[in-house]
């Protein structure tokens, strides 16, 4: 253990101890971390901060719904190819031209250890982890228009988040270490905050703490979570708002809460309360 | 090692594979579990179960198997502190001392740690005695004691039976009633993939693409072709008002999902009050005069529709079973049970979700119309493994 890099968090993320193990038990196994959480749990930070904390590059490979698991490993552009080839250009012979590698084989060819992040593999189509199996075990593949083998020269530490908005396959489950992000308690979101804002007054944060849990108990449909914290907490500051109002009146509260008809909620438990 | 563990989690109904269960041993063997029952319980977490609706059955699992070392659970808070930043190191190794407590068995020790938390009351360092930092007694941390308990320094949190006791992931297991992303998750295996679409060309056609520029002289001509899309359309018919408040948090939510599954091609919502008649509402109030007629769905929405009911099917017979049933100014003549014999006539797919779980509490008069309308649906209460199942039913061709 003492030979492995350890993962302990970073100046400006704060981890909660399950979380670090998580991280260190899949560097240690050589297996990708799949992290899932509510959004704004900060899944998609700790790839940032564990590339900062280990000092490794860090390669991000953001997952839309169109996104193949080839356009990972490379793309051969034949179009261009026809193209060029109808007007006689050179090296039209040279395949290699025309073959660029993805961010999976942009981590695999890299000369030095890097962190690749897979993010939000849960927007792709259903099949798409099922695609990256063996690319993802044997950490390489294959390209058959120039006889290439990318193998990984250090293999790559893989971070993937997910939000939970498919399923994933097992095949692929069962190849990854496991972490859910739970939402963070009051005692480690301070942690967190203090991180973001040095020298915040005490009599301040205890007011937003108690309002900002006071509102994720409410009945709305989208909980504010650490990212809008943070905002607000700047927003507040900003507006120089005095900490004695802010439970009452709940300045700003549009950083917050996003939906209309959650402030609308807000806005009636307000009445109703009138602190 | 362990292997009893690995099947009793089996048999809680965890799918762990042999292929994660070595994976563990190798871990172990990396000593990623450090000796720890808290380290083993994340590390064992982490690599055998991969959902978070799993994790409560793990920690019932995890209870059931290691419950018996329960003991080191009652060392309290204030004293794990201390003995977490230990004191200067007096370097008073004690020969005699050591060989007094090598001499000693490991239930010896674990007795004598019992009876020393009993009587300690306060901090001691350097001691042979108590439990501290620094000493020579056989428990407490960072001491020169050759064997006995460490207590404390390894974690910051509890332990990990404490952990698990807590079981606070119970809500997440997922044969308890849905979300709206669970719901949204299930809508989307409610797809079959076409070619006959509207869509822009957006895909190479490689034979066509060979043909034309043949055709063209050898000239280079791409030819385009529509990509293949989802051709599922959904009609969406619920039951609002009445009986049915007491689950509107759960209709809406299902309502979301549906309404943000943008992969079907068409989705059409609309409302009724305990059962269907001639009118179908356009909102959830079910207000006269926001509505269509029922004959018009049934002529203009084709039978290619996916259709699904959502209705506690609780009301009172006559409203089932009778003619001239006035219904939210609706005047009707046909019966409600024939207007829902023309939807299951005119759509071959077709299920009905019920909210209503358990039908136990439910007296007999309500579950009168219940049995009837089971007999004529596939009725699927509303959890995430029946949405599965049901939505599994309007895909397979009969």
């Amino acid at each position: 253990m003492a030979a492995l890099e350890n993962f302990s968090g970073s100046r400006d993320y704060v981890v909660s101890e399950e979380l670090m193990r998580a991280v260190n038990i899949a560097i240690a196994l050589e297996k990708p971390l799949l992290i899932k959480g509510e959004p704004g749990t900060g899944k998609t930070a700790l790839a940032e901060a564990i590339s900062k904390s280990l000092n490794k590059n860090l390669i991000i490979w953001s997952i839309k719904s169109t996104t193949k698991a080839q356009d990972g490993l490379y793309v051969y552009d034949v179009v261009q190819r026809l193209y060029d080839s109808q007007f006689g250009n050179e090296g039209v012979d040279d395949i290699k031209k025309y073959v660029k590698l993805g961010k999976l084989g942009e981590a695999f060819s890299s000369e030095d250890q890097v962190i690749l992040l897979i993010d939000e593999i849960d927007k792709a189509d259903l099949e798409f982890p099922n695609d990256l199996l063996w690319e993802l075990d044997k950490m390489e593949f294959y390209i058959p228009e120039t006889k290439e083998t990318i193998k990984a020269k250090q293999r790559p530490i893989v971070i993937i988040t997910s939000n939970a908005e498919k399923e994933l396959p097992d095949a692929f489950l069962r190849r990854c270490i496991f972490h859910y992000i739970q939402f963070p308690d009051q005692e480690l979101m301070e942690e967190i905050v203090k991180v973001h804002f040095e020298n915040l007054d005490e009599i301040l944060l205890k007011q937003v703490m108690d309002t900002f849990y006071w509102i994720r108990t409410l009945e709305i449909n989208k909980k504010p979570s650490t990212s809008e914290l943070i905002d607000w907490i700047q927003a507040l500051q900003i507006g120089g708002i005095d900490p004695e109002i802010i439970r009452k009146e709940i300045p700003f509260a549009g950083v917050l809460i996003k939906k209309n008809e959650d402030l609308d909620t807000l806005e009636r438990v307000k009445k109703r309360f009138k602190f | 090692m362990f292997s009893a563990f690995f099947y009793l989690l089996r048999a809680r109904g965890l799918d762990v594979s042999l292929n994660e269960w070595l994976t563990l041993m190798e871990a172990l063997e990396k000593g990623l579990a450090q000796s720890s029952l808290t380290s083993f319980y994340y590390l064992a977490r982490a690599i055998l179960v991969k959902s978070e609706a799993e994790f409560d059955k793990f920690d019932g699992a995890f209870l059931e198997y290691f419950k018996d070392v329960e003991f080191y659970d009652e060392i309290p808070q204030e004293l794990l502190d201390w003995l977490n930043n230990p004191k200067e190191n007096p370097n008073n190794y004690d020969f005699g001392q050591d060989m007094l407590n090598r001499s000693l068995s490991a239930e010896q020790i674990q007795k004598m740690l019992l009876e020393r938390l009993q009587e300690q009351d306060s901090e001691h360092n350097g001691g042979k005695y108590w439990v501290g930092t620094g000493g020579m007694s056989v428990f407490g941390n960072n001491g020169n004691a050759t064997n006995g308990i460490r207590v404390g320094g390894v974690s910051r949190r509890q332990s990990a039976l404490h952990v698990a006791g807590e079981r606070q992931f119970r809500d997440f297991r997922n044969d308890t009633v849905l979300d709206t992303r669970q719901f949204q998750m299930a809508f989307r295996r409610l797809r079959q993939f076409s070619s006959r679409v509207d869509a822009p060309k957006t895909e190479l056609d490689i034979d066509g693409s060979i043909n034309e520029t043949c055709d063209n002289a050898g000239n280079l001509k791409l030819v385009y072709q529509k990509p293949r899309q989802n051709t599922v359309k959904v009609l969406l018919l619920m039951d609002s008002g009445g009986s049915m408040e007491y689950y509107s948090n759960l209709c809406s939510s299902l309502f979301q999902a549906a309404s943000k599954s943008s992969h079907f091609k068409d989705l059409k919502v609309y409302y009724f009050h305990n059962c269907i008649y001639s009118k179908l509402y356009t909102d959830p109030y079910c207000m006269p005069g926001k509505w269509v007629d029922t004959e018009w769905v049934l002529k203009n929405i084709g039978s290619d529709y996916k259709v699904i009911i959502v209705g506690d099917a609780s009301m009172d017979p006559s409203e089932l079973m009778g003619r001239s049933y006035y219904n939210y100014g609706a005047r009707t003549d046909v019966p409600g049970i024939e207007w829902l014999h023309k939807f299951k006539n005119k759509y071959e797919k077709i299920v009905w979700l019920n909210p209503i779980v358990d039908t136990q509490w439910r007296t007999a008069y309500w579950l009168q119309t219940y049995n009837i309308i089971k007999e004529e649906f596939d009725m699927y209460p509303l959890t995430v493994n029946s949405l599965e199942k049901a939505l599994k039913k309007l895909l397979v061709s009969k």
